[in-house]
């Protein structure tokens, strides 16, 4: 096993650790804390494996801005210190969750050892640099770039018109 | 057997890196605060930190670090005890992980990275969250404002420090810290001037130094996120912000006035780049004594109507330049 395989192990390891966490956690803020720390090893993940660009931009948006106003709106609601019992889903609910989540991680596993199980992949830097990203994006995925840019300035003016209602103002 | 990949004077040559950036990471801070306290005395006629240890009180900051060692360590029994405790280093931490990739000249530099820029960006994001979990876990009024104000404020200015910033990546061509000093050139004072006017704002609002300092506003919330800390912990805070100063100044000299760019520079390269922070570090201080806090809705309006406008208003200029030249 060589360094870099360890480090990918740690950082999956970690990942997957706060994941559960992140989901089981009977405190709402610990729960926004772990999945901090379960983004934060993605970020170590997505590193090994020389996506040095992605890894940093993870890291960016999702820790340094995502999670953070998670953590604002909790804060700007009802955030107790200590176990709020008040948020717990029943037995059956638990179990269906459990159970879903179980489900799509075998379809994505089963389906990634299916596809790919037996090529072994050398990370390298090279796909994963600024400069090759740079030109693939606005390259050869220029247009799917433009119009996922329009999807997402078309969710932020409804999350507007949502947010202040119907009413004359 | 795990193999590292790594012979022993690799193993030796990452050890020395590390050690550098430590003692790095201890010292200018330290060297910034006592800066601090002498240059404010001197603008606004302070006497105290004049005094101790006799010759322009060289001692304020040994006196001090005494003064917090000693202190009491107290956690409210309300608060979270784990998030409590781990607050300060999440405020502290980033910032040196940041300053691993700030070069003090072409071939100074902790690691040398493709992407350096995006690299210190993301590093400081993370340091958002120390004031965050201060400021919930105290169980204090004055505390969760704080904190609260503390998160409204960083995400305000990430925006349009990260354009700033890439602007400057545009006009250089690379993300790499080392490369965008070496393409600087003098005209670029004007051109990216701007672009360093946002970044130096947003940088100061996202350390939450005066005139952004809101969520610490003493004569509003106490001391806002860090009201329940005392002692070594309170200090880590403090640490936490002079590092920050010392990142931002280094920051801001690598991207907008060349690094170690100057007079004899392949011999005194790494002496510009220190002046030019040191320099940045007295500007900061400098603000922060001669201008009076903003107000929550000024610091906002500030950010989304004037700096977001100015620096997408730069970025275009920028393109424009690189496209035609």
């Amino acid at each position: 096993m060589s360094g870099i395989e360890l480090i990918f192990a740690a950082f999956a390891l970690l990942a997957w650790g706060s994941g559960l966490l992140a989901v089981t956690s009977k405190q709402v803020v610990h729960a926004a804390l772990w999945l901090v720390v379960a983004l934060g090893s993605l970020a170590g993940v997505y590193l090994t494996l020389g996506a040095e660009v992605v890894a940093l931009v993870q890291l960016l948006v999702y820790v340094g801005a995502v999670v953070v106003l998670v953590l604002f709106a909790l804060m700007l609601t009802r955030a107790p210190i200590g176990i709020s019992h008040d948020l717990d889903a029943s037995r059956g609910r638990r179990l269906a969750a459990a159970l879903c989540g179980l489900g799509v991680a075998g379809l994505l596993g089963g389906t990634l050892v299916a596809a790919v199980g037996d090529h072994e992949v050398d990370p390298d830097t090279a796909t994963g640099s600024p400069s090759a990203l740079g030109e693939a994006i606005f390259g050869g995925w220029l247009l799917p770039f433009e119009v996922l840019s329009l999807l997402l300035l078309a969710a932020l003016v409804a999350a507007l018109t949502v947010s202040r209602g119907g009413g004359e103002r | 057997m795990i193999d590292l990949g790594m012979d022993l004077g690799e193993i030796v040559e990452v050890v020395v890196r590390a050690a550098s950036i430590i003692v790095a990471f201890i010292a200018l801070p330290l060297l910034l605060g006592q800066t601090e306290h002498k240059v404010m005395a001197h603008m606004q006629g302070r006497l105290g930190p004049m005094y101790p240890g006799g010759f322009h009180g060289w001692a304020q900051l040994v006196a001090d670090g005494a003064k917090f060692a000693q202190k009491e360590e107290i956690i409210p029994a309300a608060a979270d005890r784990s998030i409590f405790r781990i607050a300060p280093a999440v405020s502290l931490l980033p910032y040196a992980v940041a300053l691993t990739a700030v070069p003090l000249s072409a071939d100074l530099v902790g690691a040398d990275l493709d992407c350096g820029l995006l690299f210190v960006l993301a590093a400081m994001s993370v340091g958002v969250l120390g004031p965050l979990m201060a400021g919930w876990s105290s169980a204090n009024k004055y505390a969760l404002l704080g904190g609260l104000r503390a998160g409204a404020q960083l995400l305000a200015y990430e925006l349009p420090m990260v354009l700033a910033a890439a602007s400057v990546a545009m006009a250089a061509g690379t993300l790499s810290l080392t490369g965008i000093a070496q393409a600087w050139e003098p005209w670029w004072l004007l051109w990216q001037a701007p672009a360093a006017l946002v970044f130096l704002t947003a940088g100061l609002a996202e350390l939450q130094r005066p005139p952004f300092d809101l969520p610490i506003a003493d004569s509003e919330l106490v001391v806002g996120p860090y009201t329940e800390y005392a002692g070594l912990r309170f200090a880590f805070f403090l640490l936490a912000e002079y590092a920050g100063a010392v990142v931002l100044s280094a920051l801001f000299t690598v991207l907008f006035l060349g690094g170690w760019q100057g007079p004899f520079d392949d011999v005194l390269g790494p002496v510009w780049t220190l002046l030019k922070t040191g320099l940045m570090g007295i500007v900061i201080i400098w603000l922060r004594v001669s201008w009076p806090r903003t107000r929550e809705d000024q610091l906002q309006r500030l950010a989304w109507t004037l700096l977001v406008p100015l620096s997408l208003a730069q970025l275009v200029l920028t393109a424009v330049v690189v496209v035609a030249v």
